[in-house]
């Protein structure tokens, strides 16, 4: 086995399974309270970071003398700017989400179980295609603004391995992120609201709980997570597309079934164990576990890439799915039909 | 519960005769149920001869091609046929239809294309025979699929149907040794008639032509073939419909508990309802192929999935004839109105001067069908041609509100926890 490029492939799934636990968070508040798989969540995902792309490449950059655009704002200005687009981005997915859920699934809160699904579909094909028209076709550079410095020599544990200020900016942006949610649902008056209304809606409106202001809010939440993490992503992949919001928004419902839909703390879970098998199978088993190429009956194993990713977690999703729909941390699956 | 939806295959229709209206499946007089048949009779035979007829189209047109949107329109039909026996008939939201497309298309191409490893180890088949194979081998796919899946909730297996939608045409993607990956396979057998002439070649003698221009002979068989096989699929799925099994699906579909009470097997009837929609799917994937003649896994992403279920629900869901109506109208779209729009809406715009008409709608193909798919559910989720049954479940307006709420017409599996 070969160790470092094991630590190196979880190094690097901490970092992207971070976003994914950001985005499953929305899916997972989303299902606790409605009971709903909000499709469009991943491309509100996808709208979040072509605005930060806007933004970025509005405010952070200017034009050289012969009309190329160069960078233009450095230091802890950028870093102010970056910070102040982050609250614009998650502000307005925030409101997005909002608007989709008033337009596309209020009006069918009473109606059969997969007649808001459906619409959910719809609205994703709709972000998708807006998506799309706003950013043309192909993938889209992201401005590469972070440095990129290792940060693990800076601490006297050698350079083989690489963790960068870059992972540390994901990292730094995403767990205050998620601890600021869970403080807001255990701590505060609205989230209990929320936990009440996820337990019991009719009851929940008999206490007195707005339970229609209440959803809106989830429907808040999950989006500003959203949109932080299409900001975050963005940065950290220098890359962005308009069909990246449904198969990273998949990639991230697999984690928030991982760790139970429904339950929070799952899904943060969920999201880095998803996280850890991304960037595993995308480096490769064999970079990993060299002995496999020679390993009898599990040769085939070594053949595991990046372009088997996608089928190995959309696999995964199956096999949870069939095998233990209330994932790890279960529980709030608990059907209120 | 109403009268409506009690009344499997219809006491209510009995009572005022036994004609049953099958666009909404409310009983007519004889004398209305003629002027339908005629109505119908007609229509199919303008379908059935439009190939005759198509250079006079296309020329009026200003030189579109109208045929082979025919053809994709009439495939897509009879994929959203076989769509909504999985959903419609039996509630069960498939969202990876195009797998067992893909499926069923690849199966003929494995085994009629010289490219294919198969063929080139001497394993072939004439197409009549890959076909059916496609038919078979997609059906055992679904089966598989669904046995271990069928018995979770409703937007579960929507999820995990969707998973394996995606999957299916990785496999192809990846699997090049096989497969060719992202090349595609070519070229692909065409179905032989009598006499060594083969379907979409042009018919040897024949010359016809209409407007100056001549009929295309080739693709007029192919759409021939397809509409047959479209003619039977819809006698084969309103048998079904009507038969001891499509009635189980909807007593299934509105209550599962009470199916199973029943004496339903609610395992064995979604698995029968998996196989025979993924069937349908199968073979219209190995028409698809041999059409194209060349196929990659490009052509069997999510939209298709999507396209045939909006074409099942703009319809109206369970109703073969809305599904029908809303198959031709999306397709119509997808496959006609949205390529050509530009051109067309373009020259009248500079003809009248108004610039705003000149749009695109090719570009904008997905948006529109997600906004049906929310306008539909939002305003009416019984479809554009409801059946009278969906209708009264859809609007349960004169129930009790308790009863309303308890409405689960896709989850009745809403009753089995999903949890264990």
């Amino acid at each position: 086995m070969n160790a470092t490029n094991l630590i190196q492939a979880i190094l690097w799934g901490i970092s992207i399974g971070a976003v994914f636990a950001l985005i499953a968070l929305g899916y997972t508040l989303v299902y606790g309270i409605i009971e709903l798989i909000n499709f469009a969540h991943g491309d509100v995902f996808m709208i979040g970071s072509f605005l930060a792309l806007t933004l970025l490449v509005d405010f952070a950059y200017g034009t050289n003398a012969r009309g190329r655009p160069v960078q233009a704002v450095f230091g802890p200005r950028l870093f102010l700017l970056i910070f102040a687009i982050l609250l614009v981005v998650m502000l307005f997915c925030a409101l997005l989400n909002v608007l989709i859920e008033r337009l596309a699934y209020r009006p069918l809160r009473r109606a059969p179980r997969l007649a808001p699904l459906i619409s959910a579909i719809g609205v994703s094909f709709i972000l998708v295609n807006l998506g799309q028209l706003w950013k043309g076709s192909p993938p889209r550079d992201f401005p590469n603004l972070l440095p990129e410095v290792n940060v693990l020599p800076l601490l006297g544990l050698g350079d083989r391995l690489s963790f960068t200020t870059k992972d540390l900016f994901v990292i730094g942006v995403s767990i205050p992120l998620m601890l600021g949610l869970a403080a807001f649902i255990q701590r505060t008056k609205l989230g209990k609201a929320m936990r009440a209304t996820a337990q019991d809606r009719e009851a929940a409106a008999l206490m007195g709980i707005n339970t229609d202001l209440t959803i809106s809010l989830t429907f808040l939440l999950g989006g500003a997570l959203a949109g932080a993490a299409g900001l975050i992503y963005g940065l950290y992949t220098t890359q962005v597309w308009y069909l990246m919001g449904f198969r990273t928004g998949l990639i991230a419902f697999t984690a928030a079934v991982l760790g139970g839909i429904g339950n929070v703390r799952g899904a943060a879970l969920g999201g880095f164990l998803i996280g850890l098998i991304a960037s595993i199978n995308d480096l490769g088993f064999a970079a990993i576990f060299p002995a496999l190429q020679n390993t009898p009956g599990l040769s085939f194993l070594a053949g595991l890439n990046q372009q088997w990713t996608i089928v190995v977690i959309f696999g995964l999703l199956v096999l949870i799915l069939v095998f233990r729909p209330s994932g790890l941390l279960g529980e709030r699956v608990v059907d209120k039909a | 519960m109403s009268e409506a939806r009690t009344g499997v295959g219809g006491e209510a229709a009995v009572a005022r005769g036994s004609h049953v209206d099958p666009f909404t499946e409310e009983p007519v007089t004889r004398a209305e149920q003629r002027r339908k048949q005629a109505i119908f009779a007609g229509v199919l035979a303008l379908v059935a001869l439009y190939p005759l007829i198509h250079p006079a189209v296309d020329t009026a047109l200003g030189g579109t091609q109208t045929m082979l949107p025919m053809m994709q329109i009439t495939l897509f039909v009879i994929l959203a046929l076989g769509l909504n026996i999985v959903v419609g008939f039996a509630g069960l939201l498939d969202l990876g239809y195009v797998a067992f497309f893909a499926i069923g298309a690849y199966t003929v191409a494995f085994l009629t294309s010289p490219q294919s490893p198969l063929v080139q180890a001497g394993i072939s088949a004439p197409f009549w025979v890959a076909m059916v194979l496609s038919l078979v081998v997609a059906a055992l796919f679904g089966v598989l699929l669904g046995a271990p899946t069928l018995r979770l909730r409703g937007d579960y297996l929507a999820i995990v149907t969707l998973a394996f939608g995606e999957i299916v045409p990785r496999l192809f993607l990846n699997l090049e040794q096989w497969t060719k990956g992202s090349k595609g396979i070519n070229p692909i057998a065409k179905p032989l008639l009598f006499g060594g002439y083969h379907i979409g070649d042009p018919v040897p003698g024949f010359t016809l032509t209409v407007a100056g221009q001549p009929v295309n002979s080739g693709q007029a068989t192919w759409y021939w073939l397809i509409l047959l096989v479209g003619l039977l699929t819809i006698f084969l799925i309103s048998r079904l419909r009507d038969s001891r099994l499509g009635r189980a699906w909807m007593a299934m579909r509105e209550d599962e508990v009470a199916a199973s009470f029943m004496g339903i097997n609610l395992v064995q009837t979604k698995l029968l309802a998996f196989g025979l929609g993924a069937s349908f799917s199968g073979f219209s994937g190995s028409i698809f192929a041999s059409i194209l003649q060349t196929i990659d896994p490009s052509q069997f992403d999510f939209s298709v999935s999507i396209i045939v279920l909006s074409m099942v629900i703009v319809g109206g869901l369970g109703n073969i004839w809305g599904v029908i109506a809303g198959g031709f109208l999306m397709g119509f779209f997808n496959f006609f109105l949205a390529p050509n729009a530009d051109d067309w809406l373009g020259g009248i715009a500079e003809r009248t001067g108004l610039d705003f008409l000149a749009i695109n709608l090719e570009d904008k193909k997905l948006l529109i069908f997600g906004l049906a798919l929310v306008l539909m559910m939002v305003l009416r989720p019984e479809g554009l041609v409801p059946s009278a049954r969906r209708k009264a479940e859809l609007h349960p307006d004169t129930e009790d509100t308790a009863a309303a709420e308890r409405q689960t017409l896709y989850g009745a599996s809403d009753h089995h926890a999903g949890g264990d």
